[in-house]
């Protein structure tokens, strides 16, 4: 293993509380909530009619001129990892071809992408359309009108929509980037594996900087009903959304769907220090290993997470004293915020927990980019997120839940991420670079 | 030091056989495993035909009880079972004793699930509002939740292979899953062989497995015209490097290898089939829709790899081609491979067995790399079948039509993805 120590150089959130390091920091220290009821179509008839929803969002405001006409072929989660990227690189100093195509100061073979992406979601609209005109006289979708005359009516480039690699794709081109690039599709573990991986792809010299994230949006008919079936969305909460979801509660009873995700970027450590990069941490450990029950959900023993924190220790070289803070994936379903409280406490006791998803949902793929950007805040700006909507700590889930916002000087961070079904877990520890 | 990584095992599915024997004597022969389409009703669309796996039962690959616990597993898990069975088999690890689970991951390039086609696509035409022209979400949902169900919304996750792969044998060590497009499972090896070289595991389960032989999937590449559309004779369909190839031929399938440290290997005491010497993976960062134009995301792999693994140009035997046998992939990659290796292009034999056994996508990349494992254990080159009509951009020597004698120690295998990832590998005979 090479002595190439990693940190984080620049942060792109996008979520519903804020877009860019400076929003969204604010909104988790103000405790802002970004549910609401869906506007983004009618949601009468769904059990769960609330979203941590992004307004206002346009992608061409993050795209270079000259690429704005490939946003016809950006899925809503392709928009937010293009938009995090931009963020990112931006909030970096780095100039990259779509920053500053004249004063390009990152070789672009050096420069590697890693973004954790969902099941990306059809638009129902668009799809829909087409398939009527294959309907046959008797009211009935006819799969020989379609193959036949019906599936002229979807756009050539249909496809291209929806493919997972096409958030790392697009991001590649928009910045220039032909370094190692890498889609991981592992459910709400995306992010965190996508990170992890680029982290090694710095060490082990395979590129100088990347841009490692996810990002998804479940805000879609389909995303909704799926999460839905898979029982893990609240309905009790439709008519007040900022309550809704509470990790670690007693009250709580599901998640709420939503879209987002960050783009982080990291950076060899002496590249960062040469050009007086701001330093927000260094990645210096992950761990990650798998779990399931029966149904393929994830495994409520929790064992799976408490041997990705052990592995994560190990990887860091530290101590379960060493940390300081846990930034949980807990997005405010019974079973599994309570196997992933007990196996933080089983290994790491007593530290201060937190988890950020009472305030914007949970957001599948993009969801551990954003807890890896607020552990790196923490470290940066000294603080302990609050836990919204945590009132009364359930005794299944025996820690240390953060209730209030804190100052304190955080210099260890370990967050972690696991995946609904399918069973991936992976935990990485951020620390305060030296 | 870096940890050398070998191969333990393999197993795969595919069109031309339920396993790694049957499916490379089939390749050897010469078969194509290409007929009309069966799965959906294709007889309207713009392509036919594809490269199906037939006769596919997981029960004949597990027994009662695990059979029961993976029964709900999409096409192309459960080809990823199977052909994980296999490898696991062939590695002997069914009859290790004292392996730490721990250490033992997975890391596959394994596709989504099948869409749920039948009950998707009835209550959205029922839903629809044609005063409107859009969706009625508030009808389209009280449908949904009657129709749908979900079990076959989870099975359909693109990391529901290596879920299952991991109940089956209980792996608690690292678990990923890639997908980027055509590349995915090149790049889970070389990801796996990372994880093992920098000690994160021991063992690795890697590989991928897809299926797109579904309404949708034949409708996307359609609209992307990439498929060939040579109704009237899809056993010569898939024509890499020939002046008259037209689009590549859906196919699916799993391919599964098992990586080890050369240590844990021998320790146990496995048999070494061939060692994974070098790794390159690069983006080409140039239009979504096209290759770029000079093939250079191709060529820097194939280079990194060539470094990584610290042999020169002229070490290499044979060249397992991402050939997919549309007209820009093949010119393009002939050029790449050009550019990487210079004169010496002209005199390493390249194939694509893609002319056999179809384009796998996710999967492709996994089952080539146990070719070029068989080709060295037999010393022999699998061939490009309906390689006939030179194309005068397409003029290296690509093994056309029969299998070729050689002496095969060191194999290089590229896979592109559809977005601009490449990924190369390079698989050697096992010295110790």
């Amino acid at each position: 293993m090479s002595d190439r120590r990693v940190v984080i150089s620049g942060l792109g959130p996008v979520s519903p509380i804020g877009i860019g390091r400076q929003a969204f920091a604010e909104a988790i220290k103000s405790g802002a909530i970004g549910i609401k009821r869906i506007t983004a179509f009618e949601p009468d008839s769904f059990k769960s009619q609330i979203a941590g929803q992004i307004d206002d969002f346009k992608c061409r405001d993050y795209v270079p001129k000259s690429y704005r006409k490939s946003i016809k072929v950006m899925a809503r989660d392709i928009e937010l990892a293009v938009a995090a990227a931009d963020v990112a690189v931006r909030d970096s100093g780095i100039k990259t071809k779509a920053i500053d195509p004249d004063n390009v100061d990152v070789d672009p073979t050096r420069l590697g992408v890693n973004i954790g992406a969902g099941l990306i979601c059809a638009d129902l609209n668009e799809l829909t359309f087409a398939l009527y005109s294959a309907v046959d006289d008797d009211g009935k979708f006819s799969l020989k009108k379609w193959g036949s005359t019906g599936i002229n009516n979807l756009t050539p480039l249909w496809l291209l929509k929806y493919l997972p690699n096409m958030l790392s794709s697009h991001v590649t081109i928009i910045h220039d980037a032909q370094a190692p690039s890498n889609s991981i599709t592992c459910g709400e573990a995306a992010s965190h594996l996508a990170i992890a991986e680029a982290f090694h792809t710095i060490r082990s010299d395979r590129a100088d900087i990347c841009l490692a994230g996810g990002a998804e949006s479940k805000i879609n008919p389909m995303g909704l009903v799926r999460q839905d079936l898979m029982g893990r969305l609240t309905h009790s909460h439709n008519d007040n959304p900022s309550l809704a979801v509470r990790p670690f509660d007693s009250n709580r009873d599901g998640t709420a769907i939503a879209e987002g995700g960050a783009i982080i970027v990291l950076e060899d450590a002496e590249r960062a220090k040469s050009r007086n990069a701001k330093i927000y941490a260094e990645i210096v450990g992950m761990g990650s290993s798998h779990g399931v029950n029966d149904k393929f959900e994830f495994d409520s023993d929790g064992r799976a997470i408490s041997r990705a924190i052990e592995k994560a220790l190990q990887s860091a070289e530290m101590k379960a004293d060493d940390i300081d803070l846990v930034i949980g994936f807990a997005a405010g379903l019974k079973e599994q915020d309570a196997a992933e409280a007990q196996a933080i406490k089983q290994v790491l006791g007593n530290v201060p927990v937190s988890s950020i998803k009472g305030q914007i949902g949970c957001n599948g793929a993009g969801s551990g980019a954003l807890d890896i950007t607020t552990a790196a805040l923490a470290i940066s700006d000294n603080f302990i997120p609050e836990t919204v909507n945590c009132e009364n700590i359930d005794n299944d889930c025996p820690v240390n839940v953060a209730t209030k916002l804190q100052q304190k000087q955080i210099n260890a961070v370990l967050t972690i991420g696991y995946s609904f079904s399918g069973g991936q877990v992976c935990a990485v520890i951020l620390k305060r670079y030296e | 030091m870096r940890r050398r990584v070998v191969i333990t095992g393999l197993g795969c599915v595919t069109p031309l056989g339920h396993n790694a024997e049957q499916t490379w004597e089939n390749i050897l022969a010469g078969k194509s495993g290409i007929d009309y389409t069966t799965i959906f009703d294709a007889s309207t669309y713009p392509t036919k035909f594809a490269a199906e796996v037939k006769n596919f039962d997981l029960k004949n690959f597990l027994d009662g009880q695990a059979y029961d616990s993976h029964k709900t597993a999409s096409r192309n898990a459960g080809f990823a079972l199977a052909a994980a069975v296999e490898a696991w088999k062939n590695a002997e690890l069914n009859k290790a004793d004292n392996i730490d689970k721990d250490r033992i991951g997975i890391y596959l390039g394994a596709g989504e699930g099948p869409l749920d086609f039948w009950p998707c696509v009835e209550i959205a035409v029922q839903a629809w509002n044609p005063e409107k022209n859009q969706l009625d979400t508030v009808k389209w949902a009280e449908l949904a939740y009657q129709r749908l169900n979900a079990t076959a919304e989870r099975e359909q996750d693109a990391n529901m292979s290596a879920a299952h792969i991991s109940k089956l044998f209980d792996l608690r060590g690292p678990n990923f899953n890639c997908l980027t497009a055509c590349a995915a499972s090149t790049q889970a090896i070389g990801q796996a062989t990372e994880l093992i070289r920098t000690g994160q595991a021991d063992i690795m389960v890697t590989g991928g497995a897809h299926s797109m032989i579904h309404p949708f999937g034949v409708t996307g590449f359609n609209r992307l015209t990439a498929l060939s559309t040579r109704n009237d004779d899809p056993a010569t369909a898939s024509r890499p490097f020939d002046r008259t190839r037209d689009g590549f031929v859906i196919a699916e399938g799993a391919g599964i290898l098992i990586l080890e440290s050369e240590e844990s290997a021998k320790k146990r005491g496995a048999k070494i089939l061939a060692e994974i010497a070098g790794f390159g993976s690069t983006a080409d960062a140039f239009r979504i829709t096209d290759i770029h134009e000079t093939g250079r995301g191709g060529t820097a792999a194939m280079e990194l790899a060539i470094k990584d693994a610290g042999i020169s140009e002229s070490d290499i035997d044979y060249i397992s081609a991402h050939g997919t046998a549309t007209t820009e992939n093949d010119r393009i990659e002939t050029l790449a491979v050009k550019n990487a290796l210079g004169e010496l292009a002209y005199k390493i034999p390249m194939s694509s067995i893609k002319s056999m056994l179809g384009h796998l996508i996710a999967a492709a990349g996994a089952v080539e790399a146990i070719a070029c494992i068989l080709a060295i254990r037999d010393q022999i080159l699998p061939p490009t079948i309906n390689c006939k009509e030179p194309d005068p951009e397409c003029d290296l020597d690509y093994v056309p039509n029969e299998p070729r004698k050689a002496k095969v120690e060191i194999c290089l295998s590229n896979s592109f993805g559809f977005g601009g990832q490449n990924d190369t590998i390079i698989i050697k005979a096992y010295k110790s």
